[in-house]
C-alpha cells in the first residue's frame, strides 16, 4: 500500500511528461502569442541608439540634432544590413505613408548636410511636425496599444485614443458578424435539436438507435468533408440548382455558394450534431413520473410542457447552445469555402494577417480578443449551466 | 414511452400532433444525413463535373485517386501523423489521468482545466501560437511539429474519457494488489489496465480522429511536400473542383463510419461488462 507522500510523488511522476509537453508546445506559445499582441519592440531593435535618444527626449517641439542624425544613419545602417523591414512596417501600419518617407530619408542620407535637422525638413516638411515625432517616441516600446485598439477601431494619440484613422470601421463590424453568424447558427440549432432529440428520446430503443446513427454519422464526418459536400451541391451547376431548374421553379441557377446563406446552412450542418446529443441525454434521464403528475392534476398538454418538461430539458439545450455558441466563434474553414467576402469572421482575418499580410502584431491582438471572447463564454457556461465541465465534455 | 409522448397532450389529439413531430424529426435527420448521401452518387459519375443526374457512372475518380501521387502521399502523411498522435496522446494522457485519478492533492480541477485548454480554444488561436513558436525552434514545416500540435489538441479527449472510466474503479483492487506483491507498475498494467481499457479505446480513437480530420493547423504547419488528406482537398477546392475531391469526401466518409462502427463496438462491449465510457465531443 502506497503512502501518502509517495502516493502523490507517483502521481506527480505519471502528470508530468504530458504537463511538460502541454507547457511547451501550448501554454508558452499560446504566451509567447498574447504577448505579440502588446509586445513593440521592432524600432529599439533596428535603430537602438535613436530610440534612446527618443526615450530621453521630453517630447515637447522638436527632438535635438542628434537624434536627426542618428535616426539617418542607423535607418541607412539598418537597411544595408537588410534589418529595416520590421521597423518599417511597424512604422507604416501605424500610420500609412512613413514608408515612404522613411526610406526617403534614407535615400538621401549621403547628400544630407550637417545640421541634418534643416536638411531633413527641406527634403520634406513633414520632418518638421513635432506629431511625427512623436509617434516615433511611442513606438520606442517596450509595450504598445497599437495592435489591440485598432482591433478595436481606434488608435493611440498623444491625448490618448481616438477613432481609427481613414474612418472606415473594419473590426469592430468584424466582431459584431461573428457574434451574429455565431448567434443565429446557435439559435437555428437549439430550434432544430429539441425536436429530433425528444423523438429520439421516445421512440422504442432499435428506432432510436437507427435514429442515432444518422446524428451520430455526420457527427464523425469531418468538417471539412462536410464542408465540401455543401461547396458541391450548393455550386451553380450543382444538384440542387439543377433540381430548382428541372422543376421549373426559377429559370436560371440561383446563387447560393459564397452567399451568408450558405454559410448558415453549412454551419447548422455541421454543428447541429453538437446541440443534438447533450440534449438527447437530458432528455432521456427524464422520468415520465413527473408528467404523469401534471397530467392527474388535469394540467392540459401545452402547459405540462412549458411548465414542467420544457424547463427540465433547459440544462441541455443550454449545454448544447454553448457548445454550438463557443464552437461558432472560432470557425474559419466554412465561412472560407463557402461564404462571399463579405461573411468571413474574425478566424479569417487572424489567418490573413499571419499569412497573407504577415503582420503578426494584428494577428496576436485579434487572437487575444477572440480568446476574451471565448474566455466570457466559458466563465458564463460555468455560471450558468450547472454541472458544465470546462470543455464541455458533457453528453 | 406513451407516457412521456403524452406530453403534447391527451391521447387522441396527440396523433396528429405525434405525425407532425415525426415528420419535422424526419426532415431534420434528411438535412443531416442528405449532403453526404449526395456526395455518393457524384463521386462515381463519368463526367468531368460535378453533376446530377450523372451522364453515366464509372470509377475513373477513385481510380484517379489511387493513381495520384499527390491524394496517396496526403493519404500517407495523414495515416503516419494520425497514427503518431495517437499513440502519442494516449500514452501521455492514460498515465496523467491515472495520475490525477491517483493523487491527493488540491488544485486537480485546475490542473484538468489547464490541460482541457487546448479543447476550449479556438482552433486558429492554437494554430497561429504553434506557428509562430515552431518557427521559432526550425520545426516550423515539419511532420513533427503536426504531430505535437496534434498531440496537444488530442489529449484532453484520452484525458476526460480515461478519468471518467476511472470513476467506476475501486482503489481497494490496488490495495489487495499490492498486498499480493504487485508494484505499481504491475497493478498498473494487470489491474487498472483492463478495467479502463475501454476508456482508453475511445480516447485514442478520437485522438486519431481529431488528427485525421484535423486542418487549420496543417494549413499553418504543413509545407506542400506535407500535406495530409484535408489539407491536400482544401487545396484541391481552391484550385479546380475536381469530381477526383468528391471520391476522397466518399472514401473519408466511409472511413468515418468505420471510426464510428469501432467506437460503437467499444462501448456496446463494455456496457456488457457494466462499464460505458462515455462519448466526449470534440
Amino acid at each position: 500500500m502506497l503512502g501518502m507522500s509517495r502516493r502523490n510523488l507517483l502521481a506527480a511522476a505519471l502528470i508530468a511528461p504530458l504537463l511538460l509537453l502541454v507547457t511547451l508546445s501550448f501554454l508558452l506559445p499560446l504566451g509567447a502569442t498574447l504577448y505579440r499582441a502588446v509586445d513593440d519592440s521592432e524600432f529599439s531593435t533596428a535603430l537602438p541608439r535613436t530610440a534612446s535618444l527618443l526615450r530621453a527626449w521630453d517630447g515637447q517641439g522638436l527632438p535635438p540634432e542628434e537624434a536627426f542624425a542618428s535616426l539617418v544613419a542607423e535607418l541607412r545602417q539598418a537597411q544595408q544590413d537588410q534589418a529595416a523591414g520590421g521597423v518599417l512596417a511597424r512604422l507604416n501600419f501605424e500610420e500609412t505613408g512613413l514608408r515612404s518617407l522613411l526610406l526617403q530619408a534614407s535615400r538621401a542620407s549621403a547628400r544630407l548636410s550637417a545640421p541634418v535637422k534643416d536638411s531633413l525638413i527641406a527634403l520634406n516638411p513633414r520632418w518638421g511636425e513635432p506629431e511625427l515625432w512623436r509617434l516615433f517616441k511611442r513606438a520606442t516600446g517596450p509595450w504598445t496599444s497599437l495592435y489591440l485598439l485598432r482591433s478595436l477601431d481606434m488608435r493611440p494619440t498623444d491625448q490618448g485614443v481616438a477613432r481609427a484613422a481613414g474612418g472606415d470601421a473594419v473590426f469592430l463590424p468584424l466582431f459584431w458578424r461573428t457574434f451574429e453568424i455565431s448567434l443565429v447558427t446557435t439559435l437555428i440549432c437549439a430550434l432544430l435539436a429539441y425536436p429530433v432529440a425528444f423523438t429520439l428520446s421516445v421512440l422504442p430503443q432499435g428506432w432510436a438507435n437507427a435514429g442515432m446513427m444518422l446524428v451520430l454519422i455526420p457527427f464523425w464526418t469531418s468538417i471539412l468533408v462536410r464542408t465540401t459536400a455543401w461547396f458541391i451541391i450548393l455550386q451553380r451547376e450543382g444538384p440542387i440548382n439543377a433540381l430548382l431548374m428541372a422543376m421549373d421553379i426559377v429559370d436560371q441557377p440561383m446563387a447560393m455558394i459564397f452567399t451568408r446563406f450558405a454559410v448558415y446552412l453549412a454551419m447548422v450542418h455541421v454543428l447541429l450534431p453538437f446541440a443534438i446529443l447533450p440534449l438527447y441525454g437530458v432528455m432521456k434521464g427524464i422520468k415520465p413520473d413527473y408528467m404523469r403528475a401534471a397530467a392527474s392534476l388535469g394540467a392540459p398538454g401545452w402547459r405540462r410542457f412549458l411548465r414542467i418538461y420544457l424547463p427540465l430539458t433547459m440544462p441541455g439545450v443550454a449545454a448544447g447552445s454553448l457548445m454550438v455558441f463557443m464552437l461558432s466563434v472560432g470557425f474559419y474553414i466554412t465561412p472560407a469555402l463557402v461564404g462571399g467576402s463579405g461573411d468571413q469572421m474574425v478566424s479569417y482575418f487572424i489567418a490573413f494577417f499571419t499569412n497573407t499580410s504577415v503582420n503578426w502584431g494584428m494577428a496576436a491582438a485579434l487572437a487575444t480578443l477572440l480568446m476574451v471572447m471565448t474566455g466570457l463564454l466559458v466563465v458564463a457556461a460555468r455560471l450558468l449551466v450547472p454541472g458544465f465541465r470546462s470543455g464541455g465534455v458533457k453528453v | 414511452m406513451a407516457n412521456t409522448m403524452s406530453v403534447l397532450g391527451p391521447r387522441r389529439k396527440a396523433s396528429a400532433g405525434r405525425l407532425a413531430l415525426a415528420l419535422v424529426t424526419g426532415l431534420i435527420l434528411l438535412f443531416l444525413v442528405a449532403p453526404i448521401a449526395v456526395v455518393f452518387p457524384l463521386s462515381l459519375s463519368s463526367g468531368e463535373l460535378l453533376v446530377l443526374p450523372t451522364p453515366g457512372y464509372s470509377l475513373r475518380w477513385y481510380t484517379d485517386f489511387f493513381t495520384s501521387s499527390r491524394w496517396l502521399d496526403a493519404t500517407w502523411n495523414s495515416f503516419v501523423v494520425g497514427i503518431a498522435t495517437m499513440v502519442l496522446a494516449t500514452l501521455l494522457g492514460t498515465l496523467a489521468a491515472f495520475g490525477i485519478f491517483l493523487g491527493r492533492f488540491r488544485g486537480k480541477a485546475l490542473l484538468l482545466a489547464v490541460l482541457s485548454l487546448p479543447m476550449v480554444t479556438p482552433v486558429i488561436v492554437t494554430a497561429i501560437a504553434m506557428y509562430f513558436a515552431l518557427s521559432m525552434v526550425g520545426l516550423g514545416s515539419s511532420l513533427t511539429g503536426l504531430v505535437l500540435s496534434h498531440t496537444v489538441l488530442a489529449v484532453p479527449f484520452v484525458l476526460l474519457t480515461v478519468l471518467a472510466s476511472l470513476q467506476n474503479f475501486d482503489q481497494n483492487l490496488l490495495r489487495a494488489a499490492a498486498s499480493l506483491g504487485a508494484n505499481p507498475v504491475v497493478s498498473f498494467r494487470r489491474v487498472v489496465l483492463p478495467l479502463i481499457a475501454p476508456g482508453v479505446a475511445t480516447g485514442a480513437l478520437f485522438a486519431f480522429a481529431t488528427s485525421f480530420d484535423e486542418l487549420i493547423v496543417a494549413l499553418f504547419i504543413a509545407s506542400p511536400g506535407q500535406f495530409t488528406l484535408p489539407r491536400q482537398m482544401y487545396a484541391g477546392l481552391r484550385e479546380f473542383l475536381s469530381p477526383t475531391i468528391a471520391a476522397a469526401a466518399v472514401l473519408l466518409i466511409l472511413f468515418s463510419v468505420l471510426l464510428l462502427a469501432v467506437n460503437e463496438f467499444i462501448r456496446q462491449r463494455a456496457a456488457a461488462r457494466g462499464a460505458a465510457p462515455g462519448e466526449p465531443t470534440p
